[in-house]
């Protein structure tokens, strides 16, 4: 060490840190970057100008999201008969699509709160992302229900609030549990995101070339200098909503699969319904993870801070917890034949091959079939073999809600009510522009705020940690530190 | 670069040069292990009213510094329990037909016995999920917000912002501030303190006003 001053970093430039070597733990930020380069490489995007690819990108989302709007007014001023739902699939869509979207936000919080309760640090890398595409998610899942209530401008009605009726919502219903649920994890995942921003944002109000830049981001830092009594009581307070979000997530799709397993329906009133929602809802969040992390790592050149072995990391995850969906859909027909019930076997049997057994088939490949290619470790650090379970993934979680929500539904007790559920046209584009609405969200996201979280990532680079030298080390070193200088202010 | 080997005792002698109204003096470092070194410096040579500025927490600055745990987990506590007393109060009052409704509650408050298939008005395994959440919406609120006031945020103007220096602290150097209200504080010798620590880049000195 006597050549190497003490505050010379020791950068790790391999780029390959996929290895698994027991002896020694893989670098998180890869490349060589020292901490200026971490800043660099995060706030470039932020603080520079939008580029080509990004315009391209928004005048697709953008107005996607103004279509979304759009065709939401155009429900309100028509009624809810403009979508396939009817008795008895009086669920159809809009919930499909709420369960998918809610359910999408999990992976960010199971990174951003459980991984970082469980010291896992490569999540620093990724948790910011992650974060933001649970917000969005939560925008687009918040929104379904909303228009799904009827008369939505009495949606107000789900909240408790003293009012001249001197009425008060059901607490006994899982659908004002879910309004409890669902608005106390968008408020706090927010909160939770925010909070782990100011730091980054006060990094790029310092970087900010343009006046405008500075004021903005100023005003979002809230002043944040870095004080070390701030970042004391900032971790704690961290820390704190790490643990309060991991019971929260955990029980926010709990309380979802609630709505259906209260309910007396066949095939939904199931024990098991909680932790496979909460697994399902973990995988396809990581599928999304994948999906947005990937190219936007190559886009906005932060290879060497999300690396390939963050990428493999969420691989890994999303086959894991989809092994348990793939359990979860075995043992819920296992008990269906165990149970001796005899509408509960009628509605398994009917699920692969009545008269949804499209969806369902869609649901077994792409859940369970196609993302198994991540056994092997070739596909594994091939991004496109990624990128291929990711998409499998994100299709079939969508087809799992449906297949719940439909089959149930079309097929309950008395045939006499049975029904065929066929969506509308409204129904498909309305799903489909909601992605505009995310991806609009998720863009304006990686262009005006930090989409790395740099602080995390600095304190999991090794200079961030002394080396044990004391102030008076009178080494050979010591002459060839910079002159102090000193200055007025 | 005249100002590296200007002292600072000719740069701002005690009778005209230092402003009327100092913020303290800041010492620039470029390494996690100096910045330790010069906060202990510091707090030995007296100095309680100091912090230090970094762009990410740094292990072991607590005990240099001498920060005291923070009450924040106990606030944080107390409105939990706040919050599922709410939690508690909300749905078991307004269901509930058997307990006292003195006259300063609004009638809007009484019990509206929602009655559903003959379950009791006061189901308290179905009002779990309703608590639960409350509990967690008050702490995870209070953790927020009083983290930010006990930090004294927001603060949108701070001395030490303007100093062009200062803008690294959010990037890759790390800074120890030692207050003018200090007792131990003198511009001078506390900038030669600063200036003779390892590792010290730069010492400025912040006025404010």
């Amino acid at each position: 060490m006597a050549a190497i001053h003490p505050g010379t970093q020791i950068p790790s430039v391999e780029t390959d840190n996929t290895l698994d070597d027991p002896c020694r733990r893989a670098p998180l930020v890869t490349g060589g970057l020292d901490f200026t380069g971490v800043t660099d490489a995060v706030a470039k995007s932020a603080i520079s100008r939008p580029t080509l690819l990004w315009w391209v990108l928004f005048a697709i989302t953008g107005p996607m999201a103004l279509g979304f709007f759009t065709m939401i007014g155009y429900l309100f001023v028509t009624g809810t008969g403009i979508w396939g739902n009817n008795q008895p699939v009086a669920w159809g869509f809009p919930i499909v699509n709420f369960v998918f979207w809610v359910g999408i936000g999990h992976a960010g919080t199971l990174i951003s709160a459980i991984l970082f309760l469980f010291r896992q640090n490569w999540r620093t890398s990724i948790n910011r992302f992650a974060e933001a595409m649970t917000i969005f998610a939560v925008v687009c899942a918040g929104i379904f229900p909303g228009i799904h209530v009827g008369r939505p401008w009495l949606a107000y009605w789900l909240f408790p609030f003293p009012n001249q009726m001197a009425m008060w919502p059901q607490f006994r219903s899982p659908l004002l549990w879910d309004v409890f649920a669902v608005g106390t994890y968008a408020s706090v995942s927010l909160l939770f995101w925010y909070t782990g921003m100011v730091p980054d944002i006060a990094t790029l109000r310092d970087k900010a070339q343009s006046r405008i830049g500075q004021i903005f981001y100023g005003f979002l830092s809230l002043g944040w200098t870095g004080s070390a009594r701030h970042w004391h009581r900032f971790e704690r307070a961290y820390i704190l909503l790490a643990a309060l979000c991991t019971p929260l997530v955990l029980s926010v799709h709990s309380v979802v699969s609630f709505d259906f397993a209260v309910a007396q329906m066949p095939g939904w009133h199931t024990t098991v319904f909680p932790p496979y929602f909460v697994a399902g809802a973990i995988y396809g969040g990581f599928a999304m993870v994948l999906t947005l992390a990937i190219p936007c790592r190559v886009w906005l050149g932060l290879e060497h801070i999300i690396t390939m072995r963050h990428i493999i990391n969420c691989a890994k995850v999303m086959l894991g917890t989809g092994m348990i969906v793939c359990y979860a859909y075995s043992l819920e027909f296992f008990t269906a034949w165990y149970s001796g019930h005899h509408f509960e076997q009628f509605v398994f049997r009917n699920r692969p091959l009545g008269n949804h057994y499209l969806g369902f088939w869609m649901m077994v490949f792409c859940n369970c079939v196609g993302p198994q290619v991540l056994w092997i470790k070739k596909v594994r650090e091939n991004v496109w073999g990624i990128m291929w379970a990711a998409m499998c993934v994100n299709i079939g979680m969508w087809f799992e809600r449906y297949v719940i929500v439909t089959t149930s539904l079309s097929r309950d007790f008395l045939p006499g009510s049975w029904a065929q559920f066929v969506p509308t046209w409204v129904d498909v584009v309305m799903f489909t522009l909601s992605f505009g609405l995310f991806g609009s969200l998720f863009l304006l996201f990686l262009k005006l705020l930090p989409t790395i979280a740099m602080a995390e990532v600095k304190t999991v680079m090794p200079a961030a940690h002394a080396h044990g030298h004391g102030h008076d080390d009178g080494d050979a070193d010591h002459g060839q530190d910079p002159q102090p200088h000193v200055e007025g202010a | 670069m005249t100002a590296i080997d200007t002292p600072i005792t000719e740069d701002h002698s005690a009778e005209h040069d230092v402003p009327a109204k100092l913020y303290g003096l800041i010492g620039e470092f470029d390494n996690v292990t100096d910045i330790i070194a010069a906060a202990n410096t510091a707090r030995e040579a007296g100095y309680k009213k100091m912090d230090v500025h970094s762009p990410f927490p740094i292990h072991g600055i607590d005990d240099a510094i001498g920060i005291k745990q923070t009450i924040l987990p106990w606030i944080v506590l107390f409105m939990g329990l706040s919050g599922m007393t709410t939690g508690l109060l909300l749905t078991t009052y307004t269901m509930a037909d058997w307990l006292p409704q003195p006259g300063f509650v609004p009638e809007n408050f009484e019990g509206y016995t929602f009655l559903i298939s003959g379950k009791p008005l006061v189901s308290l395994a179905a009002f779990i999920p309703v608590i639960f959440e409350l509990t967690i919406m008050f702490s995870a609120y209070t953790a927020v917000f009083a983290m930010f006031l006990l930090n004294k945020l927001p603060l949108l103007s701070n001395p030490l912002l303007k100093s062009e220096r200062f803008r690294r602290a959010t990037d890759d150097r790390f800074f120890l501030a030692i207050d003018a209200r200090d007792g131990s504080f003198d511009a001078h010798k506390t900038a030669d303190l600063l200036r003779n620590m390892h590792g010290c880049l730069a010492v400025e000195l912040i006025d404010d006003d």
